[in-house]
């Protein structure tokens, strides 16, 4: 899923202080999984910002809507009825949603109340790492099943550096080396021989490096 | 002769050879590298550049490279994989060679964070294996990665870094192993402080028949004092300084420690000279080039040949 996190209050009451009507637009997709952008954190978002409002003396009325995704023109358009009743809207999918809504209805205001931060899973409740970078090209088989380009520091095909140290990374103690992993990984099963050949340099057209990308599909083309 | 370097010479004429480093300053001052050059000029057999070591910004490896070449010490150009793509590498190791450089240290490089600007974007395009290989191709193939032919190969003798203390230990002859596969000449090794864990990694190294393709050279920092030691200690990823080594330097008065720092590497480096398989020191004076002198005769490596 992609995992984001909670913009701070202060940042996004700040985005909407000239404001008066705000609306508040979730996402059931992966913010709703990861806790932080699905139904019940828009009405945390919504309580909060009207209470700070309140207690400035600069009444806000926020409403709530979570969509059942941004990233979809046919639930963007649930919407068309109601924005020009806003000034603005405060989207908490991840960065998608806030652009399909301003490319949907170019005339509204419309702000990110979340960071996104990238695709990933959760390790345990309330913990989620990252594992893939979109490199376009997936190659993790050769790896032990791990991904050295979004999970190593350094995103070498060939590791571990000289830094890696009890299974840490040289940048934290708190990220685990996948280079470490992966030796373990491919020992254990055997197959060390296969970190024994050098691995030719990767082609990164098929990753943001090669522009903007795009996937066509003609066979669900309408 | 693949490159016919200085360094190429002594080591291929079998002399347990002594490279230098020389770290840049930061900003645009001639005389720091002038100043180091003096004293290192004919106590060691190359000198490592550093390219903006641990990701702080210094004046670059190859403008100091350079200002080596004119006070008459060769360059060992290091070079990192962390802030150039592979269109950079290229031409940086094309214009290297044009300009007279023979000796290249092919490196990943320190991760940006905890440089000076840790905002900075890492690059990482291709790594020190395929850094190596580049090289390799450039000098041997005459061509660009991409099999372009080049008018003029840079012929370079290529050498890279190996740390036997990092993790995973069992794992660290095999990255070695790849090293040499990828086209390495030479290998430099972190500082050596752990001789036992050194001397296991070399056996490792001997019995698969590795430092018969390859020149290696074991590495020597001097600690300063206490303090340094206990720095590398606890602070720097993939080092490993035994307690030994600091309750040594704590057993001398305060005023000594410097002195027992430099007794501890003098005898390291008879150590290695000891070893099957070790073709020379890497001596890393950090910010102290001007004790090298000394460190090099007390070590009996003086004078050094003219090739
Ligand atoms: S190899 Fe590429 S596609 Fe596969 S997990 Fe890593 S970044 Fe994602
Ligand atoms: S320590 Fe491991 S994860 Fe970190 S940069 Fe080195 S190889 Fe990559």
């Amino acid at each position: 899923m992609i995992v984001g996190e909670r913009k701070p209050l202060g940042d996004i009451l700040d985005m909407i202080k000239d404001y008066k009507k705000v609306l508040v637009v979730g996402c059931k997709g992966c913010v709703t999984v990861c806790n932080v952008g699905g139904e019940k954190e828009v009405g945390i978002l919504a309580s909060s910002i009207r209470i700070s409002r309140k207690k400035d003396g600069n009444e806000i009325t926020v409403d709530e809507r979570t969509l059942e995704r941004q990233c979809d023109p046919e639930y963007v358009d649930q919407l068309k009825d109601i924005v020009s009743d806003y000034d603005a809207m405060v989207s908490i999918a991840c960065g998608v949603g806030p652009q399909f809504l301003a490319e949907r209805y170019p005339d509204a205001a419309v702000y990110p109340g979340i960071n996104t931060q990238f695709m990933g899973g959760a390790l345990e409740h309330g913990v989620w790492a990252e594992r893939c970078q979109g490199c376009g090209a997936c190659l993790v088989h050769n790896f032990g099943g791990h991904c050295p380009i979004a999970r190593c520091s350094k995103s070498l095909l060939h590791g571990p550096c000289g830094g890696s140290s009890g299974g840490k990374c040289e940048i934290s103690k708190d990220v685990d080396c996948v280079w470490h992993l992966i030796v373990e990984k491919l020992a254990k099963q055997g197959k060390m021989d296969s970190l024994r050949k050098l691995v030719p340099t990767k082609n990164w057209s098929t990753s943001r490096d090669g522009g903007p990308r795009k996937v066509v599909r003609e066979d669900l083309k309408l | 002769m693949k490159a016919g370097s200085n360094l190429e010479k002594v080591l291929t004429a079998g002399i347990f050879a002594i490279t230098g480093e020389c770290g840049p300053p930061r900003g645009a001052n001639a005389e720091v590298v002038r100043e180091k050059a003096k004293f290192l000029k004919g106590n060691v057999d190359s000198v490592n550049v550093t390219d903006n070591q641990t990701a702080v910004v210094r004046m670059s490896s190859l403008g100091a490279s350079l200002i080596l070449i004119q006070e008459g010490v060769e360059p060992n150009l290091q070079m990192t994989a962390r802030d150039r793509n592979r269109i950079a590498v290229q031409s940086d190791i094309l214009g290297a060679y044009a300009l007279g450089i023979r000796n290249m240290l092919c490196l990943s490089g320190d991760h940006q964070k905890f440089g000076d600007h840790p905002e900075a974007k890492n690059v990482f395009d291709l790594d020190s294996m395929q850094l190596i290989q580049t090289v390799k191709k450039m000098r041997d193939e005459g061509t660009l990665i991409n099999g372009h032919k080049l008018d003029g190969a840079p012929k370079m003798f290529i050498g890279c870094a190996a740390n036997p203390f990092a993790d995973p230990f069992e794992f660290r002859v095999y990255r070695l192993a790849n090293k040499i596969d990828a086209g390495a000449d030479f290998v430099q090794t972190q500082c050596i402080y752990n001789l036992e864990r050194f001397r296991k990694w070399v056996d490792q190294a001997n019995d698969m028949g590795l430092l018969e393709n390859v020149f290696l050279m074991g590495g020597v920092t001097p600690m300063k004092s206490v303090g340094m030691a206990k720095y590398m200690k606890n602070s720097v990823p993939g080092m490993d300084v035994p307690d030994e080594i600091i309750k040594r330097l704590q057993g001398v008065p305060k005023g000594d420690q410097a002195k027992e720092g430099i007794k501890i590497a003098v005898e390291t480096i008879h150590q290695l000279r000891e070893m099957k398989g070790i073709a020379g020191v890497h001596l890393m004076a950090i910010e102290w080039e001007e004790r090298v002198p000394e460190i090099v005769e007390m070590a009996g490596m003086l004078p050094r040949p003219v090739l």
